[in-house]
């Protein structure tokens, strides 16, 4: 039934079982992290380190593989095409800058774990193996190539994310958090499983360049989609819509950051909506014809032609939505990391806008928009999580003034949320003009009227959310702090470095806006650009 | 001045941001050390840009009266990209400075001097330096005002340079933060409210802005360098566009390049304009070969026309809305009187002096020759949304009982005559009128610049002595002040429009220019001098003359505020008296640029 099972499955797998073992190497070096963890803590006499410092080590190791993969070429591509281990993973740039890109969150989530202290030491060995573990999941989301590999790394990441979310066990909202997660994502993994089943049930299956090609052939064949495949991509969909918090399917997000820590919210919103992006890029695309070691030539044209009618409208509905929704509930929030949960929605909701066109470009500007957004959002988060420090309260109203008590603190929380509202020069307006170019470019090329729309709803959003970004910034600046409470803040010198390392980035990113274009059009490269007098055919509805 | 363009230009643009990395540097406490700091990297930058200014009458003479065309700007940039292709190292003299930036988007570093942005560099500058020096009785948080206001500078000076549409459009939105602080934070009562407006407003107009950038970089331009080619007149821009299309090596050529985008307009309307002419001799006789002819140039514009009639016109109107809140136009304007009211003093003086301009600038650098053909077909609207500005707010200035808010007002009624001048285009037979209605815009922008930025500043000096500013209570300030009282009328009677003085040599200007437009627009603009006469007149009488025991000792105007005010009001009297101090350098790129976009709506 599996067409990869046929009977040289086990001879292939056997040939080419140690090149796929090498190619996968950064993501056995996270399993042997979290086996080292393991073993570390059996020791009495190491109780005393904080195990932050030995996933960061592991962490920069297996970066440091995933480098020297991107720079080592790729030699001989029919070696990888078709993915590692008969299919299941993908073995591209694409999958390579996911294994850069989140190790990097990680990392970054647990330089911030250092610094801030939050949770202490004696949880810390805990905490690094969920933190890796999700790591591990999350790059896998966005390596696989089979449904079955996706449900399992969509499930791998999000276990250890419910332990996160629950981490501070003596916090009441904490275990609330966790509890509301695991129900709601257990629910969307049974509904997403349902969707994988139908479609490998109905095809035979669940490799996706071959369901593809199934799926594409079948619409092509009847002119229009049936309901049993309508319903099956809904529910996948759905499912992943629920990892990325996209709107209907967010009412999670802004619990769990509530009851989370600022530290575990930043991992979240930035990692797990970073690999969730990635999956979905990859699974939209793959039914475009995009998968690694496909030759131009087998980017098939009549794919392109027989999806873009179903899968186009549906993630730009959903983009829309996500933003629009995102950016206008966010403007009601009094606590500053439900503020931010909306937020991280609408961000959600820009970089889907990214990959509705279904193009190369599209995908390039969504993985910009995600290193801009790893460094912007952590940013925020560590602001929050600094300031929570110093005066217990993530409240709004106890922001006021604060430009005056921790000045730093104040001029560099607002570079970032600058750089989230998209305010040029800031870093964060780079990554949303790609988004936006992307969107008239696609419009332009296909002449799809849903794509403009779906561009003036990413400018109108724009200026939206500049009203609850700067509400911020006004509370912090504009206020006068309460009533004896007016010293300055003890602001560590760490805390200080850490925050002003990011700034710098977000501040100063667009000065390696060029070789980071470059990076990122590498990263799509195995997704087929679609330019010029290619329109999609009107199919019966 | 032997310094090369390049260091010249980034200079003048980088100069005051590194002076607000100084003053960050300096320590808490030291605030005196922060205001000098501030003012030396403002005067810096002041006498940078007149070495510019030096630079570029020098390239003026280079070219002569003989070459006046390729002294233009659109020449200069094709001789240097001719250079550059030859491999032949760039003129470090022809005030152009092109490098490449951000391949994956061809986005350049694209500057370039004309007349038209020189003389806003200089006002810019000046300016700048004259609110650094009222900004001295600025007494909380010294340091963050100064290094707001010099990237506010920065903003403004690199918008008035760029070339190269993404890099305008960061300098433009750059201003954009600073302003909220320094209104937010330094202003008056409703400082809050009146800083997100102006936030909110003009963010709303950048990403309108923003749109119609999209639209004009995703144009392919290679058919542009196949038409070039079957023009023999048009040998250096057939150059040009081929080089670009080599360079892209078969993929589409996409540009942010200003100058070469005014190209594909011109050319644009230029082939509308024959279709247009084709169509109707063709429908007034339906002859066979009227008929043909018709074809032929509908083929031509079908195949060449990057910009299409429809194409611009949107993108035209997504430009001037977002230009016309920053000049700002009836009805995006309501943003500004509250601005305006609760910035401090120096703030006032820069946005009425220099941020109104930079909308006015948009139109003439980008939203009119991008877009020629739809600002001709536009250009009785535009003038009308001129007019309206004209006469309303005069009127509403009329209305105002707070000093500033009738100030500013004024601006907009003043602002007008800019919009209305711009807008008067009249056919190829009749430019020069619209090259004085452009002229007159141009002259009336720095007028405005230097009297807005004075009465703001007179308007502060009163403040500050008083404490407010209902122009019902003031009264008698000329027996108490008689020197700050004269320099005050000179500056009013200037922005009135009083002959001698520069308010009257650009409003006279477009409303010549008007007159052969349409009349009525050029009856209600001059009639409306009745009305700007009736409200500077009655505020002179209202706060300088008669007596009021309330004011007797107040101090005379000291030696800071004169530092300020005299140079201004020099200059009111010397832009009034010597027009040609200016126009000499300036009028030959505004008519070029007049000339170059009436020929291509005009039928060959």
């Amino acid at each position: 039934m599996w067409a990869f099972i046929d009977k040289t499955y086990a001879d292939r797998l056997a040939e080419t079982l140690v090149i796929d073992l090498a190619a996968f190497a950064p993501e056995l070096l996270l399993c042997l992290g979290i086996v080292l963890v393991m073993i570390l803590r059996m020791f009495r006499g190491l109780a005393r380190i904080h195990y932050g410092i030995v996933g960061l080590v592991v962490l920069a190791l297996a970066m440091a593989l995933a480098w020297t993969q991107w720079q080592g070429d790729f030699a001989a591509p029919q070696l990888y095409a078709g993915g590692l281990f008969s299919g299941l993973i993908a073995y591209d740039y694409y999958t390579l800058f996911f294994r850069l890109l989140i190790p990097l969150a990680s990392i970054l989530v647990l330089a911030l774990v250092l610094v801030t202290g939050v949770p202490p030491r004696e949880d810390s060995a805990d905490f690094v193996l969920l933190l890796l573990g999700a790591t591990l999941g999350m790059v896998l989301m966005t390596s696989a190539q089979h449904l079955l590999m996706v449900y399992i790394a969509v499930e791998m990441a999000s276990l250890p994310s419910y332990g996160l979310a629950g981490f501070l066990k003596e916090k009441r909202e904490s275990s609330e958090a966790s509890l509301k997660y695991v129900v709601y994502g257990g629910a969307a993994s049974g509904v997403m499983l349902y969707g994988i089943s139908l479609l490998a049930g109905r095809f035979g299956t669940a490799y996706l360049p071959e369901l593809a090609n199934a799926f594409s052939a079948a619409v092509l064949a009847r002119g229009t989609v049936d309901h049993l495949l309508l319903l099956a991509t809904l529910l996948i969909l759905i499912g992943m819509a629920f990892k990325l918090a996209a709107v209907p399917f967010h009412f999670w997000c802004p619990d769990v950051f509530e009851g989370a820590s600022a530290e575990v919210a930043a991992f979240l919103s930035v990692a797990s909506k970073g690999a969730a992006l990635g999956l979905v890029g990859r699974f939209a695309l793959s039914f475009m014809g995009g998968y690694p070691g496909a030759s131009p030539l087998m980017w098939n044209l009549d794919h392109w032609r027989a999806m873009l009618p179903y899968l186009g409208p549906a993630l730009a509905l959903l983009a829309a939505l996500t933003a629009t929704f995102g950016n206008l509930a966010a403007y009601a929030q009094t606590n500053l990391k439900r503020l931010l949960a909306y937020s991280t929605i609408a961000h959600a909701g820009y970089m889907l806008m990214a990959v509705a066109p279904l193009t190369r470009e599209g995908l390039e500007a969504m993985l910009f928009y995600l290193i801009v957004y790893v460094f912007m959002n952590m940013g925020a988060f560590a602001v929050v999580a600094f300031i929570r420090n110093h005066i217990g309260s993530e409240d709004l109203k106890d922001y006021s003034g604060l430009a005056s008590r921790a000045p730093l603190l104040a001029i560099v929380m607002g570079i970032f949320l600058l750089s989230l509202v998209g305010v040029p020069p800031l870093f964060g307006f780079v990554a949303k003009y790609q988004v936006f170019a992307a969107l008239y470019d696609g419009w332009a090329t296909y002449q799809q009227p849903g794509l403009l729309a779906l561009l003036v709803i990413g400018l109108l959003n724009t200026v939206l959310s500049l009203f609850y970004y700067v509400k911020v910034l006004k509370v912090m600046v504009l206020e006068s702090p309460p009533e004896g409470q007016a010293g300055l803040l003890p602001v560590p010198l760490h805390q200080v470095w850490y925050a002003s390392l990011l700034a710098a980035v977000v501040g100063f990113g667009m000065l390696a806006w060029n070789p980071l274009a470059t990076g990122t059009q590498q990263g799509a490269s195995s997704f087929p650009p679609l330019k010029a007098s290619q329109k999609p055919i009107v199919l019966r509805p | 001045m032997n310094i090369p363009d390049v260091w010249l230009l980034t200079l003048i643009i980088f100069v005051p941001s590194l002076f607000a990395l100084l003053v960050l540097l300096i320590p808490r406490g030291q605030e005196e050390w922060m205001r000098w700091t501030a003012l030396f990297g403002t005067l810096l930058t002041l006498v940078l840009t007149l070495f510019l200014l030096i630079d570029y009458l020098n390239l003026q003479d280079h070219y002569g009266t003989a070459h006046r065309d390729r002294a233009l700007l659109g020449a200069r940039a094709d001789e240097d990209l001719l250079l550059a292709a030859t491999h032949q190292p760039a003129r470090s003299d022809d005030l152009i400075v092109r490098i490449p930036w951000i391949e994956r988007f061809h986005i350049e570093y694209f500057l370039g001097v004309d007349g038209i942005s020189m003389s806003l560099v200089l006002l810019t500058s000046v300016v700048s330096f004259l609110a650094m020096i009222a900004s001295w009785n600025i007494e909380r948080y010294v340091k963050g005002y100064c290094v707001l206001f010099l990237i506010l500078e920065t903003g403004m000076l690199g918008t008035f340079l760029a070339l190269d549409l993404f890099l305008f459009y960061i300098f433009w939105e750059v201003m954009l933060l600073p302003m909220y602080f320094l209104i937010g934070i330094w202003g008056g009562p409703r400082r809050e409210y009146a800083a997100i407006k102006f936030f909110l407003y003009t963010l709303l107009g950048s990403v309108l802005i923003l749109l119609a950038i999209l639209g004009f970089y995703f144009t392919d331009l290679r058919p542009l360098a196949e038409y070039f080619k079957t023009h023999p007149q048009a040998q250096q821009e057939a150059q040009v566009l081929d080089r670009l299309v080599q360079r892209a090596r078969g993929a589409a050529v996409n540009t942010f390049d200003i100058l070469l985008l005014h190209k594909v307009g011109r050319e644009s309307a230029r082939l509308e304009a024959l279709y247009q002419e084709a169509k109707s001799s063709a429908e007034k006789t339906p002859s066979v070969e009227n008929q043909k002819k018709l074809e032929e140039v509908s083929a031509l514009r079908q195949k060449y026309q990057l910009f299409s009639r429809d194409f611009q016109v949107i993108m035209f109107i997504l430009l001037f809305i977002g230009f016309a809140i920053k000049v700002p136009v009836f009805p995006f304007h309501t943003w500004l009187p509250d601005a305006h009211v609760e910035a401090p003093t120096p703030i006032s003086m820069i946005l009425a002096g220099i941020l109104l301009k930079m909308g006015g600038y948009g139109l003439l650098r980008i939203a009119y020759p991008i877009c020629p053909w739809a600002a001709y077909e536009l250009a009785w609207w535009l003038g009308l949304f001129g007019v309206i500005n004209i006469v309303y707010g005069a009127f509403a200035a009329m209305a105002q009982s707070d000093f500033k808010k009738l100030v500013a007002y004024s601006s907009i009624s003043h602002m007008g005559y800019v919009v209305l001048g711009i807008a008067v285009w009249t056919g190829l037979d009749r430019f020069q009128y619209w090259s004085w209605g452009m002229n007159g815009a141009m002259y009336q922008m720095l007028a405005h610049g230097i009297t807005s930025a004075g009465m703001f500043f007179l308007v502060g000096v009163i403040y500050d002595r008083v404490h407010h500013r209902d122009l019902n209570a003031l009264g008698g300030l000329n027996n108490s002040m008689p020197l700050y009282s004269g320099l005050s009328a000179v500056i009013f009677f200037g922005a009135m429009g009083l002959p001698g003085l520069c308010g009257f040599v650009g409003e006279f200007f477009t409303v010549l220019g008007t007159w052969n437009f349409d009349r009525v627009y050029a009856f209600l603009a001059a009639m409306t001098v009745v009305v700007t006469a009736g409200y500077i007149l009655w505020t002179i009488q209202r706060v300088y003359l008669g007596n009021n025991p309330r004011y007797e000792g107040l101090p005379e105007i000291d030696a800071r505020e004169l530092t300020v005010a005299i140079p201004l009001v020099v200059l009111t009297v010397v832009l009034g008296v010597w027009p040609p101090l200016v126009l000499e350098w300036m009028e030959p790129s505004v008519t070029g640029l007049v000339r170059q976009l009436a020929a291509a709506v005009a039928i060959p």
